[in-house]
């Protein structure tokens, strides 16, 4: 099969890299670029641990052909934090304790970053509706509701 | 995970694609958000030599609206139609039954087209396709040619569209759009399809019930219309007798799958109580 090179942003920076047509997204991410952030926890495109954003939505990169994002724009886990430190969302994960094994942590962050522009004032229901595609095996979710309510917060105070 | 390969094209036009299909013939799929077809493919279910991916080509997304006729491109992701704001009002049905597809990840990537196209009975849209006497515009080789959605879905993962043929737009008239309406679907969690499902779409002109359309998800081979419950309630008042009427001739016309969702009897019992409950609250939003 014929390679494909595919150019694309990736955290902001230009990146080219060189694929099978059949390499998923999170495969390119996590074996070809060499960022390990973003995870893998199924194979049937439900648990969202692998959640990035593409053009300004998130995306399963695990249903996601990485010769799909030829020309877009891909921000990971790892394109969150920025000179002046953390993100709000990766703060306020710390702080309502909204992670324990931190699995399914990236995908989460993803989505609630994401989720915070969609929606920057969400009520806990609308919260956990907007984090319905990521799974969580430890928190429960009740922290990671508190967490996005409180980046949300954070994010409004700030602008 | 790990799915066969395969060759990649990316066509910018319609032309270029329906070109590559017939360069192609079986050996090809088209790839549309890809949230049934790589799902498939990384289990070997499907094992395609060309993937045609639709992507880059404008004229298939969007939603349009003009004179009486609501227009949605084929490649509109589930999330675009809930984005668009004006059919929240000209077609509550359709917003209100793409919330409860999947989650808000695949929303992004899934489209509409391809809901329809995949041929699933889990899938709402057939059902609310049906619902509102959608037609479905496909182009191909030979031309362009509309197939209404009553005569689209022909068996589980069998539709009237063949291999050399693209899901082009889905119109469907103001009119059925703006019909009173219900949506009901139960499910074991978000994201799962549907137990059982329904769409009614009815109008109640001096207590009398006319253009009652009935379709069930997900509770035989094809989303289909319960025929014989939609006679039972046109032309007539809806009473609760009449309802109930309805919903036994619905139950009757049910062959749903066993599988982890449940039994045979579980899932009719279910689909005359969702069929209930949408056909209460379409009466209702009078």
């Amino acid at each position: 099969m014929t390679k494909h090179t595919v150019s694309f942003r990736l955290n902001g920076k230009p990146t080219e890299i060189e694929i099978d047509p059949r390499t998923l997204l999170v495969h390119a991410l996590r074996e070809v670029v060499g960022i390990t952030g973003t995870h893998i926890g199924c194979e049937t495109s439900h648990c969202g641990v692998c959640t990035v954003d593409v053009d300004g939505e998130s995306m399963k990169s695990c249903t996601v052909l990485a010769v799909q994002v030829a020309g877009k724009d891909v921000v990971t886990v790892e394109g969150l934090a920025d000179e002046q430190g953390l993100h709000a969302v990766q703060a306020a994960f710390i702080e309502e304790h909204g992670l324990q094994c931190g699995f399914c942590t990236p995908g989460m962050l993803m989505r609630a970053y994401r989720f915070l522009q969609e929606n920057p004032d969400p009520t806990e229901e609308e919260v956990r509706w907007g984090l319905s595609g990521n799974l969580c095996r430890c928190t429960g979710y009740q922290n990671i509701v508190k967490a996005v309510i409180t980046a949300g917060k954070n994010l409004r105070e700030a602008n | 995970m790990i799915a066969k390969h395969f060759n990649y094209f990316a066509p910018g036009s319609i032309p270029e694609a329906l070109d590559l299909l017939r360069k192609f013939g079986n050996d090809a799929k088209l790839l549309a958000g890809g949230h049934s077809l790589l799902p498939m493919m990384k289990m070997r279910f499907a094992e395609p030599v060309h993937l045609i991916d639709m992507q880059n080509i404008a004229e298939l997304k969007g939603i349009s609206v003009r004179d009486d006729v609501i227009s949605i491109g084929a490649m509109t992701s589930e999330n675009n139609i809930l984005r668009h704001e004006p059919l929240a009002e000209l077609c509550p049905l359709l917003m209100e039954a793409t919330k409860w597809i999947a989650d808000p990840q695949v929303r992004n990537k899934g489209t509409i087209g391809g809901d329809i196209a995949h041929g699933d009975p889990a899938n709402d849209q057939p059902a609310v396709m049906l619902a509102l006497d959608a037609t479905f515009h496909i182009v191909g080789e030979k031309g362009k040619r509309i197939v209404a959605a009553n005569d689209f879905f022909l068996g589980t993962y069998l539709t009237d569209l063949s291999a050399g043929e693209i899901l082009a737009r889905i119109e469907i008239s103001k009119q059925a759009g703006a019909r009173q309406w219900g949506f009901r679907k139960l499910k074991r969690k978000t994201g799962d399809f549907a137990t059982a499902a329904c769409a009614v779409s009815l109008n109640v002109n001096g207590d009398v019930c006319s253009d009652v359309r009935i379709a069930l998800t997900n509770l035989g081979p094809t989303a289909f219309r319960a025929r014989k419950a939609e006679w039972v309630l046109e032309g007539h008042k809806p009473t609760p007798e009449r309802l109930n009427a309805a919903v036994q001739l619905a139950m009757q016309s049910t062959e749903p799958a066993a599988d982890q969702r449940g039994n045979e009897e579980y899932k009719t019992a279910m689909a005359g109580e969702m069929l209930h409950r949408a056909l209460q609250d379409a009466i209702a939003r009078k």
